[in-house]
């Protein structure tokens, strides 16, 4: 899994390339972590490029969005994601907890 | 019956997930299927790493298949601690997640990914997980058989 933040105007846009299941979810962890960390709460998921997500995965973004959405400083919206991750998603019950865009430009630009 | 025994650590995750998928697509299982086997599959090995053997590198993952046209099973066995999925508490989605405890999401992925989910345990042969995918055409026509 290859990750790559891009520090932004309003947000910081972090593009996802592969699977998120248990091998790969604390290596996502880790690197959301150090972004909330330096005060980045406004983030932007591209998951166009990923094929895979577990329950471990999901839980990532979840985390991710308790912290970002703490003092209402931020929040975790995710783009382009596939039909399948979509399905785990909605099967987590997790869909009603993020904001989703079809793209990537949609999602940088509501904040 | 084909056989293969991973070991028990979350870098076979992809090697298990692709075993299982080239068995679902022998079996022609649609592509939705497909991608639920793999999840579901997934979900299973995580478990067997996290919950039977309580980390990585403490046993083997021994995964085979059964394979009939549009129709899947999945057996796995494991040699760690007795699974009691009655003991799991099956997670309530409609709560919001900041308030859900990060337990029981994999096992409820497979009950609702795979037509059946049936685990057992013995002394002597550890925990078996037999879970079956019936694919979408195979679905169709037991339906219509039904009617």
């Amino acid at each position: 899994m290859e990750i790559l933040s891009t520090a932004l105007k309003r947000c910081v846009l972090i593009n996802i390339n592969g699977r998120i299941d248990s091998e790969t979810a604390p290596h996502l962890q880790k690197a959301l972590n150090a972004l909330i960390d330096e005060g980045n709460y406004k983030l932007v998921l591209d998951l166009s490029k990923v094929d895979f997500i577990s329950s471990a995965g999901l839980w990532v973004l979840v985390n991710a969005q308790k912290k970002c959405k703490r003092f209402n400083r931020g929040e975790v919206v995710l783009a382009s994601i596939s039909q399948r991750i979509h399905a785990a998603l909605d099967l987590a019950g997790f869909i009603p907890y993020f904001k989703v865009f079809e793209d990537t430009a949609k999602a940088v630009g509501s904040f | 019956m084909r056989s293969i025994a991973f070991p028990g650590k979350f870098s076979s995750l992809s090697e298990i997930r692709e075993f299982f998928a080239r068995a679902a697509e022998e079996a022609a299982l649609d592509e939705k299927s497909i991608c639920e086997v793999e999840l579901a599959v997934d979900e299973a090995a995580s478990n067997i790493i996290d919950h039977a053997y309580e980390g990585e590198g403490k046993g083997d993952i021994e995964c085979s298949c059964e394979i009939e046209p549009g129709r899947l099973e999945v057996i796995m066995r494991d040699h760690g601690k007795a699974f009691d999925p009655k003991k799991v508490k099956t997670p309530n989605t409609r709560n919001n997640p900041r308030r859900r405890k990060q337990r029981g999401l994999g096992l409820h992925f497979m009950k609702s990914l795979m037509d059946s989910v049936e685990f057992s345990f013995s002394s002597k042969n550890g925990n078996e997980l037999r879970m079956v995918k019936i694919g979408k055409v195979l679905a169709d026509q037991e339906h219509t058989q039904q009617e």
